[in-house]
């Protein structure tokens, strides 16, 4: 009797990891707030995140083979209630968000002392909860102005955690409030496409939505919304020209808030961008197929030239990696656009590999920060001697930014490549390696100041803490690690692609 | 010792190698001992491959699946083996000869030094062994990459200029073109593995496969092809051990290595004639063979003549390829074991001159052969079997690509090699007229014999005796080369 109940529990329990994925984080930042301890804030907002984590590797186990997982909130179906829906594409973003948090939280915990006074700890780690769960709300639920919510929720948290990078440059307030003002009207384009939506079909869920496009045929409504919506989710994945609040909010923000929202933020949106496109309006739609072909793809290709060339000439560390970043969100726009399957995976792939790269290279900035006071050229000079295991990981994740084979970067260049190939485009591909070759430059910047300069000045002789270069260094193994077994990346890349590639087909 | 292990060791020796050195950074005695103990250890290993090679399966190990068809999977073929057989044995002289050099040039860094240098050798044994295109263009890259500290090595403007031309050519053309080439190659005919025969006929065919040839040839920069050879004169700002193993050996037969490879496997021999596809190459290998020993005569500087000597060299091979016979590519073939030993002696030679004097200009030699004999000497050994005269390894690979031509008809190749042989000729033996015959500027004539250590003058003596040792050998190289040809109608046995 006992084991059956013990059977049944743990039946229930599964049954409602995809509401759990949101609802830990989500009841663990009031909890920080409430208890207001320093050092228990940390630990729950570190026990929350793993235990999010490991949901989500249940959550990703159970769909990698292309399963979809509906779920309804409070037992109410859809369409009338809200649903979250769990597929390869969103499990494998989760993964991504859970897993990066995970990391720099223990990173995080020294890179705050420093960063941010003592008073503030707790209101920050309930923000960072509250950034995740927004991100994770996000990504699960099937519900059209659910995402709106959770992306508000993220969105808030996420100005709050840059501003607190005002605490070492006063900058960071008008990074954030750039960043506010661009995100609100970002939020507004989003919100009013969906409104039009609701106008056509009545209805916000997701695949309900999705089914009565169908029916509706081409409708300048539909495509007015399209519009507001590519329009409104560019602004937060900073699609080419519309990229103007992300260099200042990751050069000022906090080290710890730029790992996390370089390696997530950005990412969601790209996600949310690929379920609009693809599961609610049809990849077949035709509308939807010239937008991609003539905007978004030229815009992509100019991303990955235009924002590479000004990485070269940045002299903050930072800064240069905040570039790179809008250059990298091109090439997951180009496979995208693509509309094959091998560029869908490669844009998946890319999504992941470049956020755990991402993230190395922002913490071993983080790391450096401490140490010097500042992620300048001049100030990080001749740091490969003193700080040679902050350093040597910087190098692998600079390896893996440009795509040197044996690094996670190498495998989405490579799908990206091949996609473009197999579509015949030409062109594309000799782009592609040649913009991997201005990120070859700047790179090589960074490394020849850390390795063949004489530090300047007075050094103090003062590791990075352990607490920060386990993370590190955990992430740049995953780096090389990914580069190898690709076991993982590509079969949820693949089948992520495949869901989206069906289109209204792979929401049933 | 069965071959997979041992084919894993010599990839993970050389890996802990570098690991050590960093470890032990502050005890140099024990950091060069291991060094030397892996050095040892992993041409054991490559001879334990090589004695396997009769009673065992030519099966491929399979280490990740990175994409589907696609893995870091390696085997043993003859001129991989080679390759790894060259590489890890003057490994072992390059590193004892390395330690005299560092320690009597007072050079900085050594641990850094020494961990790079064992990091190439692991890539270069995974060049080596690699079983398709994906995997060997994998370790091309490491390879490029960890030579690059090498490079830049001494820090100054000077070398970080040149470590900068370095990187960026071998990257630019690696990334670029060769990726470009490979991708396509995978989206044609969904494998990459080496094949005898080739994988890509029946995928491709009219000016495409030029084309395709092109992106490789121009894509393995570490051929240095011209217009792309310019960072082999660059990169010999690097201390001269770096010169000798590396830009000598292991990365410049690494391009040509994979030329091969491509030439053979990729395409095959019968695909490039039958197409014509190569016939460009010929000509463009014919134009690097000229051009870079005319310039390589006009460079006073004894290391960048020798680098433009080198890059000459390097295109016998590509021409041996790309005359798309077997007896071409079989002498291409040998031709990367002759050169080796004999521009390695070159540049050892080299090296003690400076050690011993600190003279880095030819002009500034006169007289010195009489004062370091033994240096001269490997020296002139050296020379001979570059240009080509017996009793020395050099003659035979030679002989075998004029055949090569000569199968083909193109009588002007033939003309070229020639041609090539006596400016070789000039512009290595004046080097050595001017050391015993021309009186010395600044000693007195009757001057002491003043040899460089021991470390530093031996290693090039031995590898002179090996020049001769490889002319007495060619045959038996020749016929275990082989195989790579056979089955193409060719008269592999000649």
């Amino acid at each position: 009797m006992a084991v059956d109940a013990t059977q049944h529990v743990a039946m229930t329990f599964t049954e409602h990891l995809p509401v759990l994925q949101v609802l830990v984080t989500f009841v663990a930042a009031p909890l920080v707030v409430l208890l207001g301890s320093r050092q228990l804030s940390w630990l729950i907002a570190f026990v929350a995140s793993a235990v999010s984590f490991v949901i989500a590797i249940f959550l990703l186990m159970q769909v990698i083979d292309g399963s979809v997982i509906s779920y309804h909130i409070g037992g109410w179906a859809p369409p009338l209630g809200i649903e979250y829906r769990v597929d390869a594409t969103n499990a494998f973003v989760i993964l991504l968000v859970t897993a990066i948090s995970t990391i720099v939280l223990p990173y995080a915990r020294e890179s705050i002392k420093d960063e941010i006074p003592a008073k503030h700890h707790t209101l920050f780690y309930a923000a960072f909860l509250l950034c995740i769960t927004g991100l994770l709300g996000v990504a699960i639920t099937g519900d059209a102005f659910n995402v709106f919510v959770f992306l508000e929720i993220s969105s808030l948290s996420t100005y709050v955690l840059i501003a607190q990078g005002s605490y070492r440059d006063k900058r960071a307030l008008t990074a954030a409030y750039d960043y506010l003002i661009m995100g609100t009207i970002g939020a507004t384009f989003f919100v009013i496409g969906l409104g039009m939506l609701y106008m056509v079909t009545g209805t916000l869920n997701m695949a309900d939505i999705a089914e009565r496009i169908a029916d509706q045929g081409s409708n300048r409504t539909v495509r007015a919304a399209f519009g507001f919506i590519v329009v409104g989710i560019g602004l937060k994945v900073a699609i080419y020209p519309l990229h103007l609040w992300l260099p200042n909010a990751y050069t000022f923000a906090p080290s710890a808030v730029t790992v996390f929202l370089a390696a997530t933020a950005t990412k969601v949106a790209v996600y949310i961008l690929l379920r609009f496109t693809f599961s609610v309006f049809q990849p077949a739609f035709l509308f939807e197929v010239n937008t991609l072909e003539y905007i978004i793809l030229p815009f992509a290709i100019v991303a990955m030239f235009a924002a590479s060339f000004i990485a070269i000439f940045q002299n903050d560390f930072k800064r240069m990696l905040a570039y790179s970043s809008i250059a990298q969100i091109g090439y997951m726009l180009l496979g995208i656009s693509l509309l094959t399957e091998t560029g869908l995976t490669a844009a998946i792939a890319h999504l992941f590999n470049h956020g755990i790269t991402k993230a190395v290279l922002f913490m071993g900035v983080g790391a450096l920060v401490l140490k010097t006071g500042g992620s300048f050229y001049n100030r990080i000079e001749g740091m490969g001697k003193i700080m040679p295991w902050t350093s040597a990981a910087i190098v692998i994740g600079g390896l893996s930014l440009i795509g040197v084979p044996g690094t996670a970067g190498f495998i989405s260049k490579w799908l990206l490549v091949e996609a473009s190939i197999e579509k015949g485009w030409w062109p594309v591909s000799v782009l592609i390696v040649l913009s991997s070759l201005l990120a070859v430059i700047y790179v090589w910047r960074v490394i020849e100041t850390l390795y063949l300069k004489a530090p300047e000045g007075p050094v103090l002789q003062k590791a990075a803490p352990l607490s920060m270069l386990i993370p590190l260094w955990i992430a740049a193994l995953a780096c090389i690690w990914f580069g190898f077994a690709t076991d993982i990346t590509l079969s949820a890349s693949r089948s992520a692609a495949q869901g989206l590639l069906a289109g209204t087909a792979g929401m049933m | 010792m069965d071959t997979n292990t041992a084919i894993f060791l010599t990839m993970v020796i050389p890996t802990g190698a570098a690991v050590t050195n960093l470890l032990f950074r502050n005890n140099p005695n024990l950091r060069d001992g291991l060094t030397l103990a892996a050095a040892v250890a992993t041409f054991l290993c490559v001879l334990a491959i090589l004695s396997n090679v009769g009673n065992s399966t030519t099966e491929q190990v399979q280490l990740f699946e990175v994409f589907p068809g696609l893995s870091i999977a390696f085997n043993v073929e003859p001129l991989g083996l080679m390759f790894a057989i060259i590489a890890s044995g003057l490994w072992i002289l390059t590193h004892l000869y390395g330690i005299g050099y560092m320690r009597g040039n007072n050079e900085t860094h050594h641990a850094r030094f020494f961990a790079s240098f064992s990091l190439a050798i692991a890539a270069v044994m995974g060049i080596a062994f690699s079983a398709n295109m994906f995997s060997l263009f994998v370790f091309y890259e490491i390879l490029t990459v960890s030579t690059y500290p090498l490079v830049a090595h001494k820090g100054t403007p000077e070398a970080i200029k040149g470590a900068r031309t370095y990187l960026g050519i071998l990257i630019g053309t690696s990334i670029g073109l060769q990726l470009l080439a490979i991708i396509w190659t995978y989206t044609l005919t969904g494998t990459l593995d080496f094949t005898q025969g080739g994988i890509l006929e029946g995928y491709i065919a009219g000016p495409m496969v030029a084309v395709l040839l092109a992106l490789y040839a121009f894509g393995i920069g570490k051929a240095a092809l011209m217009p792309f050879h310019r960072w082999l004169p660059a990169a010999m700002v690097a201390p001269t051990p770096v010169s000798a193993l590396l830009h000598a050996v292991a990365v410049v037969k690494a391009g040509v290595f994979t030329m091969l490879k491509v030439g053979i496997y990729i395409f095959g021999i019968d695909f490039l004639a039958e197409t014509g596809a190569s016939e460009w190459l010929m000509w463009l290998a014919a134009y690097t063979i000229i051009a870079a020993s005319i310039i390589a005569i006009t460079k006073d500087n004894l290391k960048a003549r020798l680098a433009y000597s080198t890059i000459s060299q390097l295109s016998y091979i590509t021409l041996g390829m790309a005359l798309a016979t077997s007896m071409g590519a079989l002498g291409g073939g040998l031709h990367i074991a002759m050169h080796a030993m004999g521009k390695i002696t070159l540049f050892m030679a080299a090296g003690s001159i400076y050690v011993a004097t600190h003279k880095t200009n030819i002009s500034q030699m006169n007289g010195l052969g009489r004062i370091m004999p033994f240096t001269y000497g490997a020296f002139f050994i050296g020379a001979l079997s570059i240009i080509g005269l017996p009793p020395l390894g050099g003659s035979w690979s030679k002989w075998l690509l004029v055949l090569g031509a000569a199968d083909t008809g193109q009588w002007i190749m033939i003309g070229v090699l020639m041609l090539s042989s006596l400016l070789n000729v000039y512009y290595l033996l004046s080097i050595v007229g001017r050391g015993f015959f021309l009186p010395a500027a600044d000693q007195p004539a009757d001057a002491k014999i003043a040899e460089s250590p021991t470390l530093v003058w031996l290693p090039p003596a031995l590898t002179a005796a090996g020049c001769v040792v490889l002319f007495f050998y060619a045959g038996e190289l020749q016929e275990f080369l082989s195989p790579i040809v056979s089955g193409y109608g060719g008269e592999a046995d000649g």
